[in-house]
């Protein structure tokens, strides 16, 4: 069955075998084998949790897909036990490079990690498939999760506590009665479809041509951004270094062309040598021309099915916030649904998984339509001003802040989120405030973020009743040590200060003088019994 | 808290007027939008008050039909 839509393979896998019994339990089941099902299922099965992963095609699918990974994600990785495998194989990235015309020079340059001192590079280029295979390859280490090949999503019906989901399989098919489903299965989501269910938002009218091409040579691993360069003249461009000697060249080539043409070989060819030269030597990797969309579902959670990533929100990709704003929905996600299933928090909890997550997709949507009606004047006003700004750019620093190619993605704060514990003390603005993520620091021989863990954290100096509460109300507890004065300056941590850390490492709350009554009740906030 | 000043606040305003119009004498409509728009992002950047722009934006919308933002 498996590659009827002409999809380039990356790793044959094989289509698992049909099951036994016709109708299965299972008290979760993944709809979707990208990046976000992956993770997803490998947070939850890490947390113990019997997982059942259905992926449609039985191979790993090659192509020109996501490739900018930030250093949340990376985080993420590290919380999952695969952030070395990733970074090991990417390329490392912070310095962006904006062009315009044909000056030699940036009119404005950026760096992706302007906080030094933390474990993780503000960005890696890698590919795709190479992230699904590290991904599938931490999941072969758990015998409690169950990743279905070649199983494909027949039909869901949903009831008040559970899911009942046909699934296909070359063999025919079967049924499983899940207590929650979790749709990570792309912008063409058959879960939504099911559901009967829609995006709401705009739609980007343009065409984007992606030139995947092996060359070797010697340029920088730097996102190199071009306006209106001499190569793709009134259209914008994009260069980046992915590993094995790939380079995702992006070309914008605007509304009424013919797609099919754009991506043989004899059209590509042009545009790749006026960009790098007439002399220079590659081979062709995958091409294809895409359009976008900035829009998001209006709910995520709808009752036991709770969608994630691309299934839930789209964005342009400038400013690498599809994938990465899918592994936040993971991350968001993974630890409230193990509370959940352990029977450590209500339903209810998924509440704040729909709003902190739909304030993160609104952020990533926001940023993402900025960018695209920058790079993309739709006025002639606002032609006008994109070319100020560039132009001024080029001669004031006032302006370079407005140059817009696509704000890269970052962890998105919360500071409204209904799981914070505001603060009652007066922190001065210094500190890092309930809502925003905690950010990584030097710890010891190591890093705050890695010493972290999967549950609740409390980093505290000097609380004599520290270790007790900890012990009594089942978090973990980090005190800095002398020498954690980047630490100490960046938590704004004194003798007596304790910041409470939620298991996807946003700070929750904080206090000048902690005991073991607010350390409890901020727990039990962040665990929705105020919801 | 001091917002967007609506009453005269500046001496000499023949005089920038003309200077105004001089800026854009012989520019085509689309140079001429660029110059408006060179001009707008160097005031809005020294008076550097995200709200008092957003006022004097919304003032400047007001004055076109139905679309006020």
């Amino acid at each position: 069955m498996a590659n009827v839509a002409n999809i380039p393979v990356w790793r044959d896998i094989g289509a698992a075998p049909h099951p036994a019994a016709s109708l299965q339990q299972a008290p979760l089941v993944i709809v979707g084998a990208g990046p976000v099902g992956l993770a997803m299922a490998l947070d939850l099965g890490r947390r113990g949790h019997p997982v059942v992963l259905l992926a449609q095609l039985d191979f790993v699918a090659a192509g020109s897909k996501a490739i900018c990974f930030a250093k949340r994600s990376l985080d993420i990785f590290d919380r999952l036990g695969v952030g070395d495998a990733m970074v090991e194989k990417g390329v490392v990235w912070n310095v962006g490079k904006v062009f315009w015309g044909n000056r030699e020079e940036p009119v404005f340059q950026f760096d992706m990690l302007p906080v030094k001192n933390q474990k993780r590079p503000g960005f890696i280029n890698i590919q795709q498939y190479h992230v699904e295979d590290r991904l599938i390859d931490a999941l072969g280490a758990l015998p409690n999760v169950d990743l279905r090949w070649g199983h494909r999503l027949g039909g869901v019906e949903t009831h008040a506590d559970g899911v009942r989901v046909t699934v296909e399989t070359a063999e025919g098919s079967y049924r499983i009665d899940a207590e929650w489903l979790i749709a990570c299965d792309g912008s063409r989501s058959a879960v939504r479809d099911a559901l009967g269910l829609d995006f709401e938002g705009r739609v980007f009218e343009d065409n984007f041509l992606i030139a995947d091409v092996k060359m070797k040579g010697d340029r920088p691993s730097e996102r190199w951004f071009w306006f209106d360069p001499p190569f793709n003249p009134g259209q914008s461009a994009l260069m980046h270094k992915q590993p094995d000697d790939v380079w995702r060249l992006d070309f914008q080539l605007g509304w009424n062309i013919d797609r099919e043409a754009a991506v043989k070989p004899e059209n590509v060819d042009p545009l790749v040598r006026a960009m790098l030269g007439d002399d220079v030597e590659y081979e062709p990797e995958w091409y294809s021309v895409y359009t976008f969309q900035c829009r998001r579902m209006a709910r995520f959670v709808h009752g036991r099915v709770v969608f994630a990533g691309d299934s839930a929100h789209l964005v342009s990709p400038f400013g690498a916030r599809g994938c990465n704003g899918g592994l936040a929905d993971v991350d968001n996600l993974g630890w409230k649904l193990d509370l959940i299933l352990k029977g450590e928090a209500g339903a209810v909890l998924l509440e704040s998984y729909d709003t902190e997550a739909i304030a993160i997709a609104d952020e990533n949507i926001l940023n993402s339509s900025r960018s695209t009606d920058f790079m993309t004047p739709k006025t002639a006003a606002s032609s006008a001003y994109r070319d100020a700004v560039l132009e001024l750019a080029n001669e004031l620093p006032f302006a370079r802040p407005f140059v817009n190619s696509g704000r890269l993605s970052t962890a998105v704060a919360l500071p409204a989120s209904p799981l914070n514990t505001p603060d009652a003390d007066d922190w001065r603005g210094a500190g890092i405030a309930p809502g925003f993520p905690a950010l990584d620091a030097p710890l010891g021989t190591g890093w705050l973020l890695e010493s972290l863990g999967a549950g609740f954290t409390l980093i505290a100096d000097g609380w004599a009743d520290g270790a007790t509460a900890a012990a009594a109300d089942g978090f973990a507890l980090i005190e800095p040590g002398t020498g954690d004065d980047v630490l100490r300056a960046r938590y704004a941590i004194e003798p007596g200060t304790a910041c409470l850390v939620r298991p996807d490492h946003y700070v929750c709350a904080r206090w000048r003088h902690p005991d073991a009554d607010a350390v409890r009740a901020a727990i039990a906030r962040a665990k929705g019994k105020e919801l | 808290m001091t917002g967007l000043i609506t009453e005269p606040n500046i001496a000499g305003v023949d005089d920038i007027y003309e200077r105004l119009i001089a800026m854009h004498a012989d520019a085509s409509t689309e140079e001429s939008l660029k110059l408006a728009a060179r001009l707008n992002l160097i005031l809005i950047n020294h008076i550097g008050d995200p709200a008092v722009v957003a006022e004097a934006i919304t003032l400047a919308a007001q004055r076109r039909k139905g679309k006020p933002r």
